[in-house]
């Protein structure tokens, strides 16, 4: 992505799409992943590097397919000794050969795949990269960069995670009624986990990219559940978020919170994809968490007419998200917007529970807004206290440009 | 697939259950395990006051009063299912009236017939 021009680029987004649809296909017949991997990584490969210069064949389904069973000829041949392998290349020599025949009518399992990968028996820390790797083809090498994990055990958690999908019969299905809600929350917080990857650390080279891919994931969903509002309503919180990527960083390259952001930096065409989305989520049934969040995002977007956000607004849909989700984290948030309703004071006292909670002890963002929210109360030492405990928690240098700021200002005042 | 269920037991839990509900429960799921195609029920064991623990090495053997491992919960019976896949296994196990007095760890049996898996 970070060479080649705009047909590149969407030769590339093909090769992904196909790649994603034969795994998804193959895998979920044989519940073999890794060998639906091994059986087209090649052709994969192949796809990424001829079609940005030759350009997209016009079935690229059949052209993977048709290289990686030329390739699994050659692989049995070579593997022969191996009576194992040779075994479950066959089975899935089978299964390209049906999906060879099933030419333009191949359905799309990419849905069900997502299922499995984020299925409550996987470690949730490992749903994001698998759905990364799986639906997108991305190397363990790409995924280990967002994620912070050396490539090797990155690439060995992919490959244990596949085998338990296998050994362990993890079904490649889309859950019933009863389970969807729950399960389709996995499938979306592993997407969104993968964006916050490319969010969160915006100052790190190639991370950015995992946005970009996220989005996509987020795209798909929409597009392969589109009755289901909580889908469209995580792809506007996706959009409202991107929409403000120009605006989240000073020209110093210091954070810049979304009351001080410039309202001219921010992005109007991905506003309006996010409140198009959102509108149509909150048409389409019961309020999510992320129709929530999109909401809250869509509130704060009001400032770039108004010249004001509807603080009221947001601190209700707070108290909205915090009845489902029972998070310290929106808590703060809220707290954060009620200062701008009842004063600083109300939202000290409104953060009190969370003295307490030793998860807030070791969040960052916890003390940089206790430290702004003493800091208009007047209470300069505390404030200062509450800044340094943030900066000592902070491995981000835009962030710590900020506190260290906001400690300036402190002084001079 | 074919899984077996092996059930642990907080010992304390259960032993402060209501033991006639317990049992009747026991009885209705036995019942519907019956049914299942595939399915087995199981055995019931003694509790871990009765283990027994025997060790080799050297031509050696360590034989110990108590269980495998001194854990919270202790292993105390087993079932069978066939099911499609994990979920099936598990919609079975949250069935099994165990699964409130402590776990049940849910083994996919090796399939003899399946080489190289």
């Amino acid at each position: 992505m970070s060479h080649g021009d705009e047909a590149g680029r969407a030769a590339e987004r093909v090769a992904r799409e196909s790649y994603g649809r034969l795994v998804a296909f193959l895998a979920a017949r044989t519940r073999d992943v890794a060998g639906a991997e091994d059986a087209l990584g090649e052709a994969f490969a192949a796809a990424l590097r001829l079609w940005p210069a030759d350009g997209v064949p016009d079935n690229p389904d059949a052209w993977l397919l048709t290289v990686a069973r030329r390739r699994q000829t050659d692989a049995i041949r070579r593997r022969q000794t191996r009576t194992a392998g040779e075994e479950h290349l066959t089975l899935i020599a089978d299964e390209i050969a049906a999906a060879s025949e099933e030419g333009a009518t191949l359905p799309d399992r990419r849905l069900a795949l997502m299922f499995a990968c984020a299925h409550p028996a996987i470690e949730r820390g490992l749903r994001a990269p698998l759905i990364l790797q799986t639906i997108l083809g991305m190397t363990a090498e790409d995924i280990s960069a967002a994620f912070l994990v050396p490539p090797a055990t990155m690439g060995q958690r992919l490959v244990r995670a596949k085998t338990r999908i296998r050994d362990a019969g993890i079904p490649f299905r889309i859950p019933d009624k009863e389970e969807l809600g729950e399960r389709m929350q996995a499938v979306l917080d592993a997407i969104y986990a993968a964006y916050a990857k490319g969010w969160n650390e915006v100052g790190q080279q190639g991370v950015p990219e995992i946005a970009g891919e996220a989005l996509w994931l987020g795209r798909l969903v929409v597009s392969l559940m589109p009755t289901e509002p909580e889908p469209k309503g995580m792809l506007a919180l996706m959009y409202y978020a991107e929409s403000r990527r120009a605006a989240r960083r000073a020209a110093n390259g210091a954070y810049v919170p979304l009351e001080e952001q410039d309202t001219s930096l921010w992005d109007d065409s991905q506003i309006r994809l996010a409140e198009q989305l959102l509108h149509e989520a909150n048409a389409g049934g019961p309020t999510g968490r992320y129709q929530l969040e999109a909401a809250i995002q869509s509130a704060h977007t009001g400032r770039r007419l108004s010249g004001a956000a509807n603080w009221p607004i947001v601190v209700q849909l707070y108290d909205h998200l915090y009845a489902l989700t029972r998070s310290p984290v929106v808590i703060l948030n809220r707290a954060v917007a009620l200062a701008e309703v009842d004063g600083p004071a109300a939202a000290l006292a409104a953060l009190a529970p969370l003295a307490q909670d030793r998860r807030m002890q070791g969040y960052q963002p916890y003390w940089a807004a206790r430290g702004h929210l003493l800091a208009r109360t007047g209470a300069t030492a505390e404030a200062r206290e509450a800044f340094t405990v943030a900066l000592g928690l902070t491995t981000d240098d835009a962030v710590t440009a900020y506190l260290n700021g906001q400690m300036a200002r402190l002084s001079s005042h | 697939m074919r899984y077996m269920m092996l059930i642990h037991h907080d010992e304390a839990a259960l032993a402060a259950a209501p033991q006639k509900e317990l049992w009747a429960d026991y009885g209705a799921f036995n019942e519907a395990l019956n049914k299942a195609a595939g399915a087995a029920s199981g055995e019931r064991l003694q509790p871990s006051s009765a283990a027994t623990t025997v060790r080799q090495h050297d031509g050696k053997a360590d034989v110990l009063d108590g269980p495998y491992a001194d854990t919270k919960e202790q292993f105390a019976g087993y079932f069978f299912v066939e099911a499609t896949d994990l979920d099936e296994a598990i919609a079975w196990a949250r069935r099994c009236p165990s699964s409130r007095y402590g776990s049940i760890e849910i083994r996919p049996v090796v399939d003899a017939g399946a080489r190289g898996k």
